[in-house]
């Protein structure tokens, strides 16, 4: 890989080799994971579909596969409205705030040991930063929108995401405590081992409040009360259309993979192999070996779950989620973080020892 | 070269930003210029290499405080010609204010025991060294005492507000998730066993429709 | 003990987890769609599709320009004109019905004392149009030639239960 590089640029200097290499990088990350976000679309409309009894979309394509395509030409060639006293350029920078947040905070996801595009110390607080600069895009667009409906879904948005990353925060600190180093390359490497020695288990509550939290973070069902369309139409976005409206569907797209990977990378191992004593088997033992396999098998899972969850849950009533945020993740979390520095001091095996 | 290109260009936007929140004429354009403010400032701060510092910048001020700023400035309906009425009048003491705040930051500066130069030029650390860790390893063992204070006075801060602003007014019909939550079937329901129907006239009535 | 109980027993999702595993179930469950353009449902002989206008064997119109219809319709979407005919009989010149205004009650067809206006199964159409919408005599009665013999079986099968 580096040596193709090396032979294709390598004539040009340092400074823009890195340049070249950099934005290399980022598009080998980011066209996939476009590719997946609109696939993504596709796939939550069959799984919601299966489990309500329906085979969701099957027209464009066999079996409908072809059915993010159409959606996406329909949404390129549909007229992009800009309502009457809205501000004109906080209106069409907002979704571009969405996008860019929910994009940024890739940057410093490892896939494997060496798949990363930055590998930087502070990785952790790189995306609590990133993750919560995306609100931005959300109250933004909401008040540029110059409607009442908006303005509201932002209102709600922002309290919530406001309330939850608190809780998700206390859950990183608890992950951050358990591994030792905000590096996410560091905090896989400190869960080293099989599925026990990951820190769902030993940091099961965090787990659960991290991911709970993760949803109500992306506005997604159950926590979807910032669109809620039975109640303010369709909330912060109400006023969007074409492009503009599928950009900020584009970035709760791209930030629920995020949520995935992140929970994966930081309870659930990342790369690591459930059961790295298997890789000595024959003929299989090969898949048993960490990869980025693993990486994308287990978020693969916790993307199927948004959707499950969305299939499976009403939305919940505004007072529950205020409740649920503040009054029980942050106490418990609070209370985690004193039994895991517990843990760590008594050097509690496997896990902490 | 490049250092200093990205650091004019921060710091100017820095400024210029700075003197929009105080002169734009609508209050959530205001807070978002802040909010560019902050940004630049983190964005300084990284040059220097203190990336802790710029990350807790934009995670605090910009994620949390400013969205509550927002949040707050957006509800207001706030008319903006009588805030305008007062400029001139409030002219000298602003400028008094300011003045004051200027020598301040000019003693500070030129105190002896602060000598800005005698710092010197930023110290390029290689990648693994870890700001977070050197300022944590400070913070708990040099400034354990301030630190520790500081967080005290924090949390009498919060107590105070919380105690400040809730009142539990008598008679009102809200609901209690908690309880609502813990409702079981056997709370709501009961269920009766009854004898199946065997009334003569009942089921003839019945047949007859 | 009970609060204990109920503590643990939300902290660990067990009702959460019940709810997953339901539509779980259901997504592997057998699917029902009908594939509409394809397949198609039976429909009963009481469907109220678009309307017609039927005529006697002998090629008479039925419609005797009675105006029960236009009186009975709740969406004031019959419109009537009639006039003598040379033969001496009461016919009607115009017949429109606006199928913007109409909502398919039957009520029509209902009134009918001679089962002129009929309520077809056709419900797929659409315009193109202005105007179009407007059901005229002419298409009316078309539209109960080309179907006469599905309008009569369906008319049959009711027959036992009016």
């Amino acid at each position: 890989m580096s040596d193709l590089l090396i032979n294709l640029f390598g004539w040009l200097p340092a400074n823009l080799f890195l340049l070249v290499e950099t934005l290399l990088k980022i598009a080998l990350l980011l066209v996939p994971l476009l590719i997946t976000v609109a696939w993504y679309t596709y796939a939550e409309r069959k799984v919601i579909g299966y489990m309500q009894v329906r085979i969701g979309p099957n027209r464009v394509g066999p079996k409908g596969w072809l059915q993010p395509i159409a959606d996406a030409v329909k949404l390129m060639f549909k007229e992009l409205i800009v309502p009457a006293r809205a501000n004109r350029f906080l209106f069409l920078i907002a979704p571009v705030i969405s996008l860019t947040c929910a994009l940024a905070a890739w940057a410093v996801v490892p896939f494997s040991d060496f798949l990363v595009i930055s590998d930087i110390n502070a990785g952790l607080l790189y995306i609590l930063a990133m993750t919560s600069l995306g609100v931005y895009g959300v109250i933004i667009a909401g008040w540029a929108s110059n409607s009442k409906y908006a303005l509201l879904g932002a209102m709600r948005c922002a309290a919530q995401i406001v309330a939850y990353e608190i809780a998700m925060g206390f859950a990183l600190v608890v992950v951050l405590m358990a591994a030792g180093s905000l590096n996410l390359r560091e905090i896989v490497a400190a869960q080293e081992g099989g599925i026990v020695n990951w820190f769902w288990l030993p940091l099961l509550p965090m787990f659960l409040v991290y991911m709970i939290s993760g949803i109500a973070e992306t506005n997604r069902a159950p926590f979807d009360v910032a669109e809620g369309e039975s109640e303010i139409v369709a909330g912060f976005h109400v006023e969007y259309s074409g492009m503009a409206f599928s950009v900020f569907f584009l970035a709760e797209y791209a930030n629920m993979i995020l949520i995935s990977a992140l929970t994966v990378l930081m309870f659930l191992g990342g790369w690591l192999s459930p059961f790295p004593l298997a890789a000595g088997l024959p003929l299989i033992g090969g898949l048993f070996e960490p990869g980025v396999h693993w990486f994308i098998f287990k978020t693969v899972f916790f993307m199927f779950l948004f959707l499950w969850l969305r299939a499976t849950f009403p939305r919940y009533r505004y007072d529950q989620i205020m409740r649920l945020g503040w009054k029980v993740f942050i106490p418990l979390t609070v209370v985690w973080i004193a039994v895991t520095g517990i843990a760590i001091m008594i050097g509690l095996p496997p896990w902490f020892d | 070269m490049f250092i200093s290109f990205v650091f004019y260009t921060l710091a100017a936007v820095l400024v210029a930003s700075a003197i929009m929140v105080i002169s734009a004429r609508n209050p959530v354009h205001c807070a978002l210029f802040l909010v560019m403010a902050f940004f630049s400032s983190a964005g300084i701060w990284l040059l220097l290499e203190a990336e802790f510092l710029a990350i807790v910048l934009v995670l605090v001020y910009v994620g949390a405080v400013m969205v509550l700023f927002l949040f707050v400035v957006m509800m207001l309906d706030i008319n903006l010609a009588p805030l305008r009425e007062g400029f001139a009048r409030y002219l000298p003491i602003g400028a008094l204010v300011a003045a004051v705040v200027v020598i301040e930051i000019v003693l500070v500066i030129g105190a002896s025991d602060i000598d800005l130069p005698a710092v010197g030029d930023i110290v390029y650390r290689d990648a693994d060294y870890s700001n977070t860790k050197e300022l944590g390893t400070l913070l708990y063992t040099v400034h354990l005492y301030a630190f520790e204070l500081a967080a005290a006075i924090l949390l009498v801060a919060i107590v105070a507000a919380i105690a400040l602003t809730m009142r539990r007014r008598s008679g009102t019909k809200s609901q209690d998730p908690s309880r609502q939550v813990a409702v079981k079937r056997e709370d709501r329901i009961r269920i009766v066993s009854m004898p199946s129907s065997s009334d003569p006239e009942h089921e003839s009535s019945e047949r007859r429709r | 003990m009970e609060t204990i109980r109920q503590y643990v027993k939300s902290l660990l999702l067990l009702e959460m987890l019940k709810g997953l595993r339901l539509t779980f179930v259901y997504m592997t469950k057998r699917k029902f769609t009908v594939q509409y353009p394809e397949q198609k449902t039976p429909k009963s002989p009481r469907f109220r599709g678009l309307h017609a206008l039927r005529r006697y064997p002998n090629g008479e119109e039925r419609c005797i320009a009675c105006k029960l219809c236009e009186a009975v319709c709740p969406a004031l979407a019959i419109t009537i004109d009639s006039e003598k005919r040379a033969d001496g009989s009461r016919r009607t010149t115009r017949y429109d019905i606006d199928l913007f205004k109409c909502i398919f009650c039957g009520f029509c067809e209902e009134s009918c004392p001679v089962d002129s206006i009929v309520e077809t199964r056709v419900h797929e159409y659409h315009f193109e149009k202005r105007g179009e919408n407007i059901m005229t005599k002419d298409k009316l009665l078309a539209l109960g030639d080309s179907l006469e013999s599905e309008i009569a079986e369906d008319r049959l099968a009711d027959s036992l239960y009016r």
